[in-house]
């Protein structure tokens, strides 16, 4: 039960001021993932029956070593401005949301840091 | 709030049933959504059995015979029956639409009539659009102007009048926003297609000064962003118009204010 008045309650807390940048950096990341996704399918094509040492020595050139990494970084950012999306669509309760949000952030970080180490181990032939 | 199931309370179930008067030839089911504030009863679909050779060719003309010949206790709202008040917005076999504008011929099999979706009902089809209004108040619908008023009117060439072509012609009936699944979710805070229409066509007239405000208004990951193309709208829309391409256009001019 609430006694505020109708518009009172639409005007709320008032407007973010923000949202633009989200919606900006989701498509950015969206259009780079087009031709880096392309590539990878291409290179997981080209590398069909590859051994373990062929595939090692194709991701150590330089060139695929940055796309590669290009493609992880732009994947998991992407995948996160994504989950955000739907959490703040269906979770409703500020204390769910607080939680799942943090859970996304840390869930897609830690996601990226391990590709992008994993990438640069190899790379730099660890 | 997200709902995937009906609360208890508002379970449909079967409702009575009303035969068309003997002889009748030409006769087609109408299943109709009605609930009662006042009984305690759970929503029910009651069956009008309704005479086609003696109603009018819409939907409306058949609700409208219903509750003068059949059952005056149907509630409905109505009012222009020409498509230009937007009052009888409500679902016509599970297609937001006015009734008035809406041939039976569109319709196949029986007419199942349910009130806009995911809105609190007042009664039977109608739905209760207060929080609507007040978003439709939130945008602050009418001309801004810092500039002295003129003493003659506020001049505008053709090019600018066109850009509210698409816009002006929205009646608010809101068969738009309660098609859309963002507005079932979040319509306590996400303004819904039909009010960011309106919002555009006040940032689209060339005789407003207070676009950048109106901007500020909507920038938020709720009012304007918890839209996701999903098209319904267009779709809905019985006057033919596209509110999810308005509010790509409010997108496109956020981001290109900022750069």
């Amino acid at each position: 039960m609430s006694l505020r008045t109708p518009l009172g309650k639409v005007r709320g807390l008032g407007s973010a001021k923000e949202g633009t940048q989200h919606f900006w950096v989701q498509r950015v990341s969206a259009v780079a993932l087009i031709p880096l996704t392309l590539w990878l399918v291409a290179e997981l094509v080209c590398l069909t029956g590859a051994g373990r040492d062929e595939v090692l020595d194709f991701l150590s050139s330089p060139l695929q070593a940055i796309l590669m990494l290009l493609l992880v970084i732009a994947g998991f950012y992407h995948l996160k401005l994504g989950i955000q999306v739907i959490l703040e669509d269906y979770v409703h309760g500020e204390g769910a949301k607080l939680v799942t949000s943090l859970l996304n952030t840390f869930v897609c970080f830690a996601g990226g840091a391990v590709s992008v180490f994993a990438v640069l181990k190899i790379a730099f032939g660890g | 709030m997200v709902e995937f199931t009906l609360p208890k309370n508002s379970k449909v179930g079967k409702g009575k049933s009303y035969k068309a008067p003997e002889g009748a030839k030409r006769v087609r089911k109408f299943q109709v959504y009605r609930w009662n504030p006042d009984d305690g009863q759970n929503p029910r679909m009651d069956t009008y059995d309704v005479d086609l050779d003696k109603c009018g060719p819409m939907v409306l003309d058949a609700l409208i015979k219903i509750k003068n010949e059949m059952d005056s206790t149907l509630t409905f709202r109505r009012s222009c029956r020409e498509g230009i008040c937007g009052s009888c917005a409500m679902n016509i076999n599970g297609k937001n639409g006015l009734a008035c504008t809406t041939g039976m011929d569109e319709v196949k099999g029986d007419v199942k009539i349910t009130p806009l979706p995911h809105m609190e009902v007042v009664k039977d089809l109608v739905p209760d659009l207060t929080n609507f209004y007040a978003q439709y108040a939130s945008i602050e619908p009418w001309l801004k102007t810092e500039s002295p008023a003129p003493d003659r009117e506020r001049l505008q060439t053709e090019d600018d009048r066109r850009k509210m072509d698409g816009l002006y012609e929205c009646i608010l009936c809101a068969c738009c926003s309660t098609s859309c699944p963002s507005y079932w979710w979040n319509q306590d805070r996400y303004l819904g297609p039909a009010i960011l229409l309106q919002a555009y066509r006040w940032i689209a007239d060339s005789r407003d000064e207070h676009t950048g405000e109106r901007l500020d208004n909507l920038e938020d990951p709720f009012r304007l962003y918890r839209c996701h193309t999903i098209m319904n709208c267009a779709h809905a829309c019985p006057k033919g118009l596209n509110p999810a391409k308005a509010i790509a256009e409010i997108k496109k001019l956020m981001v290109e204010r900022r750069a």
